[in-house]
This record gives structure tokens, C-alpha cells and sequence, in this order.
């Protein structure tokens, strides 16, 4: 454990549990603003969406044996195949095309 | 809150976090790999999740530290991506029993997540401090074990294959969001949004100041917005309390 990320540790863990705490302990009504409801709606596709976009292209350190792990998490995933199908074929994907030659 | 007390027990609560529990830690030892392989330690990736247990804010987290972000970059990262707990939260109170004092709630709060919500918030009957810990237990435990085995992973294993374990969680992210974007226009043009989005600030050379952190926030709230604006979900979606479903209608 290093000391310079404390601070950030807990800045992450107090924030986390805050915005959890704070509406659970005190709030006794619910939003009704339809607005707000619908952008609280989105916001965690749009929150994983950023997260992805650009940052899986260099997860693994080249862009592509990380684009065929996109493509192969995409296809699966629109099958509807299970977490740990679309993971772990990813994973392989990548792992496989990373080993070709010309890639690395 | 009710005065009733829930007729639920914590074995119930216990049984039910399981499935959940498991999925937990395969998604969390891709964060464990993700963040050894990012340059955290096992024991700091760790402390991570046993003090957050979300997927989205720790890989921001993430992102951030290794950024060097400031403290604030930090804090609005989590509440921004995690300000979804606070709606949870807020609809899960209407299902309280009476034995859901403060100090209790204290602890349940820690326990919000968007499964363990979606479990609590669809029992008939109200629900109480007991059946919530056992629902909160099993997720927990999958979710540091997770992490932890993930983490260890990451050290041990050797680099061409740790690298491509690293784009096991957003694989993940992908698969989580994929199959409700061919159910619901709204999602599909909210996740493209939001990744033209991200993209646009990470590859236009003129939008360099925005950090990493700030970018997914910044990205992240304005196709939500766009799209709250443009297509609103409806006043029955899942979100919506149904013993207040008409009051509701009647703000449209």
C-alpha cells in the first residue's frame, strides 16, 4: 500500500458511499421529474459506453489483437451469450491474434 | 416506509445474492487484472473493492489515479457515475419496514448496487435490514474474492497473456450493454452517443486539456442528457415506484 494513493482511496470510498448513504438515510420521497429520471435511466449506458470507447482498443497494449477482442466481445454479445462466453472468447481473441507475427 | 415488519429473512436475502455473487466475481477479477496491470498493487486494488463494490466508478478510479488526476477529478468521477445509487436508493426506502432504523440503513446503504437493487425493489412485500445484509453478502464476497484471485493473477501470469486479459472487463462492459441496446432505441442512441462522444475528445488534438477521468464524465452526462431530453423513458419504466405510477403520469 502506498501512501501517495490513500488520499485517493478515500476520496473514492467516501464519494461512493455518500452518494449511496446520503437519499437512503434522509430522502422520503421519490424524484418525480421525468427529466431526471430518464437522464438517471441512461446515464449508466452512457457511463460504460465512455469507459469503453476509445480505452478497449489499447487494453491490451495493441490496438489489434484489442480490436479483434472488440469484435469478437460485439458478436457475442448480440447472440446474447453468457458473461463469462463473451469475456473469456475476447480474451482468446486477443491473446490469439497477439501472437501472430506481423502484429506484435 | 411501512409499519409492517418484512416477512423476509436474511437465508432468503442470502440465497437469492448468490447468482449474483458469482457473476460479481468474474467482473471483478477482470478489474483485479485491469488495475495490477495498470500499475496498482494487489493489496491496493483490493482495498478498492471492498470499499466501493462498483464496476464502472473503481475502473474510473482507476483511470484516474493513474492519470494523476486531482482529488476533485476523483470525486466528481464517483458521484457522477455512481449518482444512479442515490435514485436507487431513494425508490428503495418506499420499501422499508419499520425495522429499517438509521443506524441500520447506515449499513444497508453500502449495499446498493444495480442488481442488488433490482433483486430488493421487486419483492412484493416490504423489506427489512435482514433480508438486505443477506442480499448484500454473497455480492461482497464474490466481489472482493474476485478482485483479489484477478489481482494475483495479473502478477503471476506471463505478459502476453496478462495483456490480453486486460480488455476482459471491458468485454464485459460490452456485454452488459449490448443486449439492452437492441431492445431500446433510447440506449442504442445513448451508448453511440456517448462513445462518438469519448472519442472525439480522445483523438481531436484541440480537446487534450480534458483529462481521462473528466472526459468520461463529461461525455457520460451529456449523451444522457441529450438523450433524457430527446427520448425520455417512459412513466412506467422499471425505475418507476408502481404504487405511484399514476401520480406519476399525471407530471407528463
Amino acid at each position: 500500500m502506498r501512501v501517495e494513493y490513500l488520499g485517493y482511496l478515500l476520496a473514492m470510498a467516501l464519494a461512493t458511499y455518500l452518494i449511496r448513504m446520503i437519499p437512503f438515510t434522509l430522502m422520503r420521497r421519490k424524484i418525480r421529474s421525468r427529466f431526471a429520471r430518464s437522464f438517471f435511466y441512461y446515464i449508466p449506458y452512457a457511463v460504460l459506453s465512455a469507459m469503453t470507447f476509445p480505452a478497449i482498443f489499447y487494453s491490451t497494449g495493441n490496438v489489434w489483437s484489442a480490436t479483434a477482442g472488440v469484435l469478437v466481445a460485439i458478436v457475442l454479445a448480440f447472440l446474447r451469450r453468457s458473461l463469462l462466453t463473451v469475456a473469456l472468447a475476447s480474451c482468446a481473441a486477443a491473446y490469439l491474434v497477439g501472437l501472430l507475427p506481423f502484429v506484435g | 416506509m411501512t409499519n409492517t415488519v418484512s416477512p423476509y429473512r436474511y437465508r432468503e436475502g442470502l440465497k437469492e445474492g448468490v447468482p449474483v455473487g458469482l457473476g460479481y466475481f468474474l467482473v471483478s477479477f477482470g478489474f483485479g487484472i485491469t488495475a495490477v496491470g495498470e500499475g496498482l498493487r494487489v493489496v491496493e486494488a483490493l482495498l478498492i473493492s471492498m470499499t466501493n463494490m462498483t464496476s464502472a466508478g473503481q475502473v474510473a478510479g482507476v483511470t484516474v489515479m493513474m492519470a494523476a488526476g486531482t482529488i476533485l477529478e476523483m470525486i466528481l468521477t464517483q458521484l457522477v457515475i455512481n449518482a444512479r445509487y442515490s435514485l436507487m436508493g431513494i425508490s428503495l426506502t418506499q420499501k422499508l419496514d419499520s425495522h429499517s432504523t438509521t443506524p441500520r440503513r447506515l449499513l444497508m446503504s453500502f449495499g446498493i448496487t444495480d442488481e442488488i437493487f433490482a433483486l430488493a425493489v421487486s419483492k412484493p412485500y416490504p423489506i427489512g435490514p435482514s433480508y438486505f445484509y443477506g442480499l448484500m453478502t454473497a455480492p461482497y464476497l464474490g466481489w472482493t474474492g474476485g478482485t483479489l484471485f484477478g489481482a494475483l493473477a495479473g502478477q503471476i501470469l506471463p505478459e502476453d497473456l496478462r495483456l490480453a486479459f486486460g480488455i476482459m472487463i471491458f468485454s464485459m462492459f460490452i456485454a452488459i450493454i449490448l443486449p439492452p441496446m437492441r431492445e431500446e432505441r433510447g440506449v442504442l442512441l445513448t451508448v453511440l452517443l456517448a462513445a462518438g462522444l469519448s472519442c472525439t475528445v480522445a483523438f481531436v488534438p484541440a480537446l487534450d486539456f480534458i483529462s481521462e477521468g473528466f472526459s468520461i464524465i463529461l461525455c457520460a452526462i451529456l449523451a444522457a442528457a441529450v438523450m433524457a431530453a430527446c427520448k425520455p423513458i417512459p412513466e412506467d419504466a422499471p425505475e418507476a415506484d408502481p404504487a405511484e405510477e399514476q401520480e406519476g403520469r399525471a407530471d407528463a
